[in-house]
This record gives C-alpha cells, sequence and structure tokens, in this order.
C-alpha cells in the first residue's frame, strides 16, 4: 500500500535541536529540572511549573495507545493517534506499519521514525511485539 | 455580574446555503441589514459591532468600513465557531459598562462556493503557530481528531455508533420542517451507521453539512429591549472558557463545557433540568454528546443512553435540541455553527420556531458552542436566555 506524504515540519530556533536528533535517529523529550515533569510538545519553559531550566532528555521510545482513528476517506489511508508515552505526556502522531483493523486502545507501541517530504524524520509509532 | 443587563433583540439567519453570486463582505451586511430590521432598528443606531476570523480584513476594520458604520466599541474575539456566543457575552459585559448601547454580531461565509474540503483535509496554519508542526505532519484533520474523541469515549464508557446515530436522527426530524435546511430527508440509526466511514467511528452522517450563508444578532440594553415591538429575550447568565492540551495531559472524554456551563447556571440560577430547550453545537454527533454530558443534563459517560431514543426530538423527548436541524442538517455557514445556535434559542423563546417543533411554553433556553477542536484546543461558551 502506497504510504501518505508527510509534510516536512517546520523548526524554529526553539526546536531545531528536536528536528536535528530526529535526523539522527534519536527521540528527545523536553523535562524541567525543577519539577521533574516531562512535557508534550516540547518548548523552553516548562508548561506546568514555568520554570525556566528544561532540557532535553533522550525517550525511551515505548508508550500505549490513548486514542486513534484510521482516516479512510484519503487517497492512502493512514492513522492518526494520540500515544501516551512512558515518560508521562500524551502526543499526537501517526501509527505506521501495522494492520489497521487490529488497533486498539491500550496497545503498547513503540517509536519508528517516518521520513517527511525534504525534511527531518518525524516521530511516529508501530505496535510493540509482545 | 452581567445577569439581565442585556436583551437579543435582533436575530436573523441568511437563507441562502450556497452563495456563488455573493461576496463574503455582502453577506456580512445582508445579514446586519437583517438582524437590525428584525429588531426594528437602523445601522445608526449600531454603537458597538463584533466580528471574528470570517469577517475579512484586520479585525473588525474592513467590515466596518464596508458597512460604513461609525462605533464607540468593537471586538474581534476569534475562537472559531463559538467566537459569536463570545461575542455575545462581551456585548452584555460593553452594554453593563456603557461602551456601547446597541451591538451587532455579523458572521458570515462560502465555504461551499469555494469547494472548501473542510473536515477531512489538513488546514494549512502559519508556522509560527507553536503546536503546527507537531500536527500538520500528522495529517490532523478535524474529523479525525474529533473521531479519537468518540473512539476514547467509546472505550471508556461504551457508547456506541448507534447511540450517537441518534443525534444526527433527531436533528434530521427537525430538519424535515426547515424549507432551507440542506438535508430534509428524515433518517434512521441504520441510515446513519451504514453511511461510509470518513476516520473511524465516525460515518459521513455522523458529520455536519458544509454550508455557505451567514447570521447576525443585535444585543441591546433594556431600556432599547423595552421599546421595541418585538418579545423580549433576556440575557441571564454566560460562561466562557478554554480548553487545552494541558502539556500532554490530554483527555478527550470532555470539552471546556464543564467549566463555561456552570458558571453560567451558577450566575442565571437556574439548573439543567429547568431548561425547555438546547442549542447544541452539532460540528458532528460526538460534539453534541460530549457537551450535553459536561452542561450536566446528564452524568459524565452516560450521553449514549440519554440520547437514544428520540430523546433530543422535539415533542418526542425530554430534551429538544436543534429544532432548525443544526449544523447536522440544517446550517454551517463558514465552518462556524455557533450564530445558529442562538438564532434558533431566539427563535424558541420567541415562539417563532416552526409550528412542528416550536418547544410548548419555552421561557428558559441555554446555546452553547464549542469553537476550535475538541481533539487539540477550543474554547466553549454558554448562554442562557429567558423569555421575559
Amino acid at each position: 500500500m502506497a504510504m501518505r506524504k508527510i509534510p516536512a515540519p517546520k523548526p524554529n530556533p526553539e526546536t531545531q535541536a528536536f528536528w536535528d536528533a530526529a535526523a539522527q535517529g534519536r527521540f528527545l523529550i523536553r523535562r524541567c529540572t525543577a519539577c521533574g515533569k516531562a512535557h508534550w510538545y516540547p518548548r523552553k519553559a516548562c508548561p506546568f511549573c514555568w520554570g525556566e531550566k528544561t532540557e532535553w532528555v533522550e525517550a525511551s521510545g515505548r508508550g500505549t495507545i490513548y486514542s486513534y482513528s484510521v482516516m479512510r476517506r484519503a487517497a492512502e489511508p493512514y492513522v492518526v493517534a494520540y500515544v501516551t508515552l512512558a515518560e508521562g505526556p500524551t502526543m499526537l502522531t501517526n501509527l505506521v506499519d501495522c494492520d489497521f483493523d487490529a488497533l486498539a486502545i491500550g496497545q503498547e507501541v513503540r517509536l519508528k521514525f517516518s521520513p517527511s517530504e525534504a525534511g527531518p524524520p518525524v516521530p511516529t509509532f508501530t505496535i510493540a511485539e509482545s | 455580574m452581567t445577569t439581565g443587563k442585556c436583551y437579543i433583540a435582533g436575530a436573523f439567519e441568511h437563507p441562502t446555503r450556497k452563495a456563488e453570486d455573493k461576496s463574503v463582505a455582502e453577506l456580512h451586511a445582508e445579514v446586519a441589514i437583517g438582524a437590525l430590521a428584525d429588531a426594528g432598528l437602523s445601522m445608526r443606531d449600531v454603537d458597538g459591532y463584533f466580528c471574528a476570523g470570517d469577517a475579512p480584513g484586520l479585525g473588525p476594520l474592513s467590515m466596518l468600513d464596508y458597512m460604513n458604520l461609525k462605533v464607540r466599541h468593537v471586538d474581534s474575539t476569534d475562537t472559531g465557531g463559538s467566537s459569536y456566543l463570545l461575542h455575545v457575552a462581551h456585548a452584555a459585559q460593553a452594554i453593563a459598562a456603557d461602551k456601547c448601547d446597541v451591538a451587532l454580531i455579523t458572521l458570515a461565509g462560502r465555504p461551499r462556493s469555494e469547494g472548501m474540503a473542510t473536515g477531512t483535509a489538513p488546514r494549512t496554519y502559519n508556522p509560527a503557530q507553536p503546536d503546527a508542526q507537531w500536527e500538520s505532519p500528522f495529517g490532523l484533520t478535524i474529523i479525525n481528531g474529533y473521531a479519537m474523541c468518540a473512539m476514547r469515549h467509546m472505550y471508556e464508557f461504551d457508547t456506541t455508533s448507534e447511540q450517537l446515530a441518534w443525534i444526527k436522527v433527531a436533528a434530521s426530524h427537525h430538519a424535515q420542517h426547515n424549507p432551507h435546511a440542506m438535508l430534509r430527508e428524515v433518517v434512521t440509526v441504520e441510515d446513519v451507521v451504514n453511511s461510509p466511514i470518513v476516520a473511524d467511528p465516525l460515518h459521513r452522517l455522523d458529520c455536519c453539512v458544509i454550508s455557505d450563508g451567514g447570521g447576525a444578532l443585535v444585543v441591546v440594553k433594556p431600556e432599547i429591549a423595552r421599546s421595541l415591538n418585538r418579545p423580549r429575550v433576556k440575557l441571564i447568565g454566560t460562561g466562557t472558557a478554554p480548553k487545552l492540551q494541558a502539556g500532554g495531559d490530554i483527555d478527550l472524554t470532555y470539552s471546556a463545557a464543564v467549566w463555561s456551563g456552570p458558571a453560567a447556571f451558577a450566575e442565571a440560577g437556574v439548573k439543567p433540568a429547568d431548561v425547555k430547550y438546547v442549542s447544541i453545537y452539532d460540528s458532528f454527533t460526538i460534539t453534541v454528546l460530549i457537551q450535553l454530558e459536561d452542561l450536566g443534563f446528564c452524568e459524565k459517560g452516560r450521553g449514549g443512553a440519554f440520547v437514544a431514543d428520540g430523546n433530543l426530538i422535539s415533542g418526542v423527548g425530554k430534551l429538544p435540541f436543534n429544532t432548525d436541524g443544526g449544523g447536522l442538517c440544517n446550517n454551517h455557514p463558514a465552518n462556524r455553527g455557533g450564530m445558529t445556535k442562538v438564532i434558533e434559542a431566539v427563535r424558541q423563546l420567541r415562539g417563532e420556531a416552526h409550528p412542528a417543533v416550536q418547544v410548548k411554553n419555552c421561557d428558559l433556553a441555554l446555546a452553547h458552542g464549542t469553537g476550535g477542536s475538541l481533539a487539540t484546543r477550543h474554547a466553549g461558551a454558554t448562554l442562557i436566555l429567558e423569555r421575559e
């Protein structure tokens, strides 16, 4: 089956390091050194405590499906999903390389970067082997 | 407090659903003229103007210029489809503060003529919008976002597609009496669940229509309302609230109505059981279900059972909703359904709804809107209106 073309994300000075790491196959999230919580999407000041000392950390790439939907009315059907990361936050993503009809909320997934059109790869997920 | 400090004196819904031969500005002017005529006021009486992102130009400036209105108060708050309910709340505040006496609110657009794939195509955002790079690559659209809300609601509360379908069925029962409605055919639960899936678990008939058109409201201070020869519709409670993604602490099962609803009920001094008619934002069937729960018409998670078996059909069920056919069957002008929600509530309170759907002794109504996306960022606004 043909894959939907993923539009390139447009990094900015606040997020360039994330996409540079993605280009090297590393998936970063942002964590606050004051309150200790990780958040999504990444930003400089912690959205929970407004602490300004946050840092990039490499995420495990493990998560579970919080919700999903198979977009049927598209040239190439695809799956949007919210995945809750092992580190805490829930992120919007795609589920790829899996049987769309066998998906379920609560399933464990693992990171699998997908290429974008003329841009860095984007963090998507696939079903984790049990 | 703005309770009882203003009235909705004029309301007008443009009859068009496809306006290939009109400009967007022209539609704004037509609904403005219609609402002022409905109130019995003229353009010279207007001293406050409210519009949102559907109005072309910088904030309100181009529309004021086009309509040649001289005002002393403006507001261009934009929260998508709920903007016009926020505008009513803001107009009430402005009138209470003596910043204007006659507030005009307009909405218009022509997504149908322009061939916009409103729900199924990812929208393009300004890359400076901080969330854009975390959403655009993944093909998030309006419908697959709401579909994820429905999927999670089904997972947590065993809500079914058949229960959601009842919302469309109720809207269609009302739309059959509206000569302007886009979809006038009465549909069944089977029709809805057998229509093609657009994004699991939402079917084509779980979606609202895409229509051109618009609407306008005139909000006035009490002295002016009393001088007009129209049934008086008093605003007695408002609540507005945004709901966001909370740094990734996401819960798709509830909406901003959990905050805007209680605020409006508290100000009005009434409770959900007192309400005779509701206008509920209906971009999709799931939108209605979640908002009804959040507004307190039933317990969280019990919305499926609440809407089933015709409970939302006027003359049949306990809580008649969207008696014009709503966005699901009648009209969703400019992809922004909040304006028409207020207009039908005004019709009901005046006793001017279609006789087949008019709620008996309709003296208390609620209108609620959601703008943006339930799946990411949205703002809810609740208005409680009373016939005086």
